[in-house]
């Protein structure tokens, strides 16, 4: 064996060392970057929540309203205790907040000598269309998806407060 | 840039000339294919750990979880039967190799002197391979996890004096398999073993590199380099099984069987295919004789395999020539495939156990009229009293429980009347009406241990458009799941013939479609013409 294709040899395997190893590293990474990135396939799609009816909400005062919902976790479905606080803006509108402050997600609640909703944790507070009065809250308050049908208001999903 | 960067971490680690010892090391001028197995093993093995870290990110570590979780990595994530196909099959080609790895420092006797603590090592990572086979096979948790489990459990008992030890390791001191032998084998499976093997293999390397490759009795070429010659052809065989494993993994489907049942005495446990000669050995043996079959000659063997290079200390000769090796080999490869032919034969035909994966979901089997029995059990929120699946309210009896199970008169004239049926209870009234108490009570019948947790993730769309299929009597001129009558067409795998836009112009203009059709147009509000189409498409074939 000459040197000429000693050396030809010696190309041909390293080339091929590194072809099927670039292969196999390929073969496993892609499926498993795809596994870990991709979100699960049926896309769940949130159904809307009975919550109350419109004529038993004081126009004046926001109301808590305490409803139950499906929650898709991963590979549980879970029914779980959800709590909204509902204005009514008129007969056929509903506003409905999410229940935690857009701090650190303490459960705020309603005061009423003040008029505004209020944070126990770092004293956030915030009007009736959710706009931030006071405290270190970056952005008004979370919003759900609501709709009134017959009289009756129903909720979707959760859509932050930057917009509204 | 990069030789910089390298320059820079040779100076601080040292690490190019590492890998560059590692990679020059000088073997003997006859090796080539037939030491590949070696790097193959320790190939799979890192493939192992990988894709069972990638299972571990998706995978709740409990009985019932477990399951649940698995179905979810196999089903709703992409390329997650494939990371699962790859552990599974991953974890036979692994055995193969190994046993190959094993039978070629045999028949070559490179066991010899002194290698016998890289062969006795060996053993050692064979035993801990084997572990790792069996405390897997447990964490699917369906019933062919369970049962296999059961029967491995019982034959470590029977191990003298240690059997009850043995057993109290596992978790399984006197109740039987459960939650304490899940986690004992999880721990193992992923904490215990895998550092374990780790240090181990490092070791079996290490008596690699410092007695080098083993050389053939007489050298007729001059040493060469590992690199890259023979890392080319460690490379290839590497690649073969690579391609072997991917193609097992996307072809042959590893079924999900139903959720482990205690109760079901139908089920017929088999081992995984490489214990089968251990199993077919055992009905060798009864009555008291079993311990020897199960626990001695095991035993025996696996002194056998650490005896070797003691038992045969006569000088190196060429493989043609080692004749007893040969015929050792012989022997063992005919004793191996007869009992685990014998053990496959013996398998009696049963009919798969494959559930929701494979086949429909679970809520595609029920009739629409259960279906929507579903709807009003959420909607009338009975799980917070009454414990179905995971959920761990005790208040009322569990419904899934075959033994509690009444008639559907009875049933109803509870939901109507609780207090009248049962004085005392706090069962409230519930308030349907009577269409929907009857499927309430469908639902009810059809719920037991088995298909609860499936049930109770049947997707609320589903439910919703069952609901409004009962409620508009659709069953009045169709079929689904061979429930209603056949005055229109079937349902079943509407999705395979029909678009979504196609069913939903259908209900509201149905002449304009079909011409001529008796179907009468059906005018609902947008949320329900979605829950309903949804789960018209979604329907099983």
């Amino acid at each position: 064996m000459d040197n000429q294709s000693g050396s030809n040899r010696r190309r041909f395997f390293i080339s091929a060392i590194n072809g099927l190893w670039a292969i196999i590293t390929a073969a496993l990474g892609l499926p498993a970057a795809v596994y870990l990135l991709l979100p699960p396939k049926s896309k769940k799609k949130d159904a809307w929540i009975e919550a109350g009816v419109v004529s038993q909400i004081d126009p004046k005062t926001p109301e808590e309203a305490v409803f139950r919902r499906m929650r898709v976790d991963g590979w549980k479905v879970t029914s779980e205790k959800a709590t909204a606080w509902l204005v009514k803006d008129s007969a056929e509108k509903v506003i409905a907040f999410a229940p935690q402050c857009t701090h650190l997600g303490c459960a705020y609640h309603w005061d009423d000598s003040n008029h505004n909703f209020l944070c126990p944790c770092h004293t956030s507070t915030f009007d009736k269309e959710g706009k931030v009065l006071s405290g270190p809250a970056p952005r008004p308050l979370d919003r759900y998806q609501s709709k009134v049908e017959n009289g009756k208001i129903y909720l979707g999903d959760i859509i932050s407060g930057e917009g509204a | 840039m990069i030789r910089r960067l390298i320059d820079w971490l040779e100076h601080r680690t040292g690490i190019e000339t590492t890998v560059k010892l590692f990679m020059t090391e000088e073997i003997p001028g006859s090796s080539g294919w037939h030491q590949v197995f070696g790097s193959i093993a320790l190939f799979l093995f890192m493939t192992q750990a990988f894709t069972g870290i990638m299972l571990a990110f998706n995978y709740a570590p409990t009985p019932g979880e477990a399951y649940n979780s698995l179905k979810y990595i196999a089903t709703e994530l992409t390329a997650g039967r494939l990371m699962r196909g790859l552990h599974h099959w991953g974890a036979s080609l692994m055995i193969v190799i190994v046993v190959l790895h094993m039978l070629q420092t045999f028949l070559w006797g490179a066991y010899k002197k002194p290698r016998e603590a890289t062969w006795m090592m060996g053993v050692v990572l064979l035993l801990v391979t084997m572990a790792f086979g069996l405390t897997g096979y447990l964490l699917p948790w369906d019933n062919r996890a369970y049962w296999g489990t059961v029967v491995t459990t019982q034959i470590a008992g029977q191990a003298p004096g240690l059997g009850k030890y043995v057993q109290q390791l596992m978790g399984v001191d006197g109740g039987g398999v459960g939650v304490v032998t899940f986690a004992r084998f999880y721990a193992m499976h992923v904490l215990l073993l895998p550092p374990v093997i780790t240090l181990l293999i490092g070791i079996h390397i290490f008596l690699v590199r410092k007695h080098g490759v083993t050389p053939a009795p007489i050298e007729t070429k001059p040493p060469k380099k590992f690199y890259p010659e023979q890392v080319f052809k460690d490379t290839v065989a590497i690649f073969a099984v690579f391609a072997l494993l991917f193609t097992l993994a996307i072809a042959a489907k590893v079924p999900i069987g139903r959720l482990a049942d205690p109760t079901d005495t139908s089920f017929i446990p088999r081992p995984e295919w490489y214990f089968l000669f251990l199993f077919q050995t055992l009905k060798f043996f009864e009555g008291p004789l079993e311990v020897i079959g199960s626990v001695v000659l095991p035993t025996i063997a696996i002194l056998a395999l650490f005896a070797v290079p003691f038992i045969d200390r006569g000088t190196a000769l060429r493989v043609g020539k080692r004749t007893t090796a040969i015929a050792v080999v012989l022997l063992a490869a005919i004793g191996w495939g007869g009992l685990t032919a014998a053990a496959i034969r013996g398998t009696p035909v049963t009919p798969p156990d494959i559930a929701e994966s494979e086949g429909p979901q679970d809520w595609q089997q029920l009739s629409p009229e259960e279906l929507a029995g579903i709807g009003y059990f959420r909607k009338e929120n009975c799980a917070a009293c009454h414990a179905v699946g995971d959920s761990k309210t005790s208040l009322g009896p569990n419904l899934a429980k075959r033994s509690i199970h009444k008639d559907a008169k009875w049933m109803i004239a509870h939901f109507k009347h609780p207090q009248t049926i049962s004085p005392g209870t706090s069962m409230p009234t519930i308030r349907l009406n009577d269409s929907q108490l009857n499927a309430l009570a469908a639902f009810l019948l059809a719920l037991n241990e088995r298909n609860e947790a499936a049930l109770q993730s049947a997707p609320q769309f589903a439910v919703e458009g069952a609901v409004l299929y009962s409620a508009n009597k659709c069953a009045a001129c169709h079929q689904i799941n061979n429930v209603g009558m056949k005055l229109g067409p079937k349902l079943n795998g509407l999705g395979q013939r029909r678009s979504k836009e196609w069913v939903e112009q259908h209900f509201t203009d149905p002449q304009k479609l079909s011409p001529g059709t008796v179907m009468p147009v059906y005018k609902f509000s947008p949320r329900d013409m979605d829950r309903m189409t949804s789960f018209l498409l979604a329907l099983g074939d």
